[in-house]
């Protein structure tokens, strides 16, 4: 009866703690975004994080970029010349990385090279009472530290999945027309007679602006709630990778599930 | 970092998304012209129907590429289908030339072929094709078939003469 009891308890705690952590980066969020007007008004801060951010993941990005396209470019063709329509591997390249490929692995990049970075940064911060010596001066960490860390993610990521899409159509293309001989006008022209601006492109920012939002809250929160010890910022960086792939994941099936339902 | 180094960078790093962008609006995402590296002459054929014909599609002649589709319009007097036809000048073509509306594949694309004829005069700028032959559609030839086939079942034998 005890041990059925402290499994009762057990099972409660979690589910407690969850749900109140939940609340926390909820309220957490909005408070960031009240407090982020200041980054918009000292402008160098928020460039600076932009920097580091943006910046820095651009090799990751490209070179990633490019090799998913020409792994699309080899495995399209494969598949497509058994239908004889090779024609259509720019549809394929195209539209896979538009919709899906571009903005989801962009994300998972991001949280890797920069929700991390970020994490570290904030969670040192306050391992050595940084943030608690800032607000004795008076100085609001939210609106110093946390907001423009913040706004640099989420600005930078649509520009990076934009960049790494970019990037795939250039190794699908290389690939599929200069290695292996599709002709260059049917890659083009299907291409754009298929893919539609405001259905497949802006539905592609769209999911890069979303996860850019989430990846970077996870960051920021993450970052500010961990334990203020070696252990617990190495703790909070792990988290913050892994809940950041299983949020992106998750949301770009709720969101594939609103745009592209095929009707 | 110094602070000019690092706006520097920023502004790199977004003009590179928005070119990005831009690339994907205008160049992936909608119609817009690339060629222009050849020079070309263009000819008309006027064609019953063009089934999937697309601009830019490929214009062929032995399964050599020697031009593009340039424009699809319906033409207002007799409904029949206007199609440019943009030809590399590299290649000239009898004026008794005539081009057919093709299918690449099983599930493929659909061009313009052009078998030549025998004629010793060539095609010029703004001639017109006049031999073509329409795109085949696949509902018009399977109702062609069935057609036939009860045309060609045997009516009941009659019965035998006494």
């Amino acid at each position: 009866m005890n041990v059925l009891l402290k499994i009762l308890r057990t099972m409660g705690a979690a589910t407690v703690n969850g749900v109140w952590r939940l609340g926390f980066a909820a309220r957490f969020f909005l408070a960031v975004l009240r407090y982020s007007g200041q980054s918009f008004l000292r402008l160098p801060l928020t460039i600076r994080e932009l920097f580091f951010s943006g910046v820095l993941s651009l090799l990751i990005i490209l070179v990633s970029g490019l090799f998913v396209g020409l792994v699309l470019g080899l495995q399209g063709y494969d598949i497509l010349q058994r239908f004889g329509s090779s024609d259509a591997l720019g549809i394929m390249v195209a539209l896979s990385l538009l919709r899906e490929l571009g903005p989801v692995i962009a994300a998972i990049l991001f949280a890797s090279r920069a929700g991390s970075a970020i994490t570290a940064e904030i969670g040192l911060m306050k391992t050595t009472e940084q943030l608690e010596a800032m607000d004795m001066m008076a100085v609001n960490p939210l609106a110093r530290v946390v907001a423009p860390r913040f706004w640099g993610g989420v600005i930078s990521m649509p520009l990076l999945a934009a960049m790494f899409s970019a990037m795939g159509i250039f190794g699908g293309w290389l690939i599929g027309v200069v290695v292996i001989g599709v002709d260059d006008g049917a890659f083009w022209s299907q291409m754009r007679a298929a893919v539609r601006f405001e259905h497949d492109v802006l539905n592609g920012i769209i999911k890069s602006f979303v996860f850019g939002v989430t990846v970077s809250w996870i960051a920021v929160f993450e970052g500010y709630d961990c334990h203020p010890t070696a252990e617990g910022v190495s703790r909070a960086i792990t988290r913050t990778v892994v809940y950041s792939a299983l949020a992106i994941l998750a949301l770009d099936f709720v969101l594939t599930s609103f745009m592209f339902r095929g009707i | 970092m110094n602070r000019t180094t690092l706006d520097l960078w920023v502004g790199f790093f977004v003009a590179l998304g928005i070119a990005a962008l831009i690339f994907l609006a205008t160049k992936v995402g909608s119609y817009s012209d690339i060629s222009g590296s050849h020079t070309t002459y263009s000819v008309k054929a006027y064609f019953k129907n063009i089934g999937g014909l697309k601009p830019r599609a490929p214009v062929k002649s032995a399964g050599v590429v020697v031009g593009r589709v340039g424009r699809i319009r319906l033409n207002k007097q007799d409904y029949t289908a206007y199609v440019r036809l943009d030809i590399d000048s590299d290649y000239a073509f009898p004026t008794d030339t005539s081009a057919a509306i093709l299918t690449s594949g099983l599930l493929g694309e659909q061009y313009v072929g052009l078998v030549p004829g025998a004629d010793d005069e060539t095609l010029k700028k703004d001639d017109i094709i006049k031999i073509t032959q329409d795109a085949v559609v696949l509902e018009n030839l399977i109702g062609q078939f069935m057609f036939n086939k009860a045309a060609e079942t045997p009516t009941p034998a009659p019965a035998p003469a006494h």
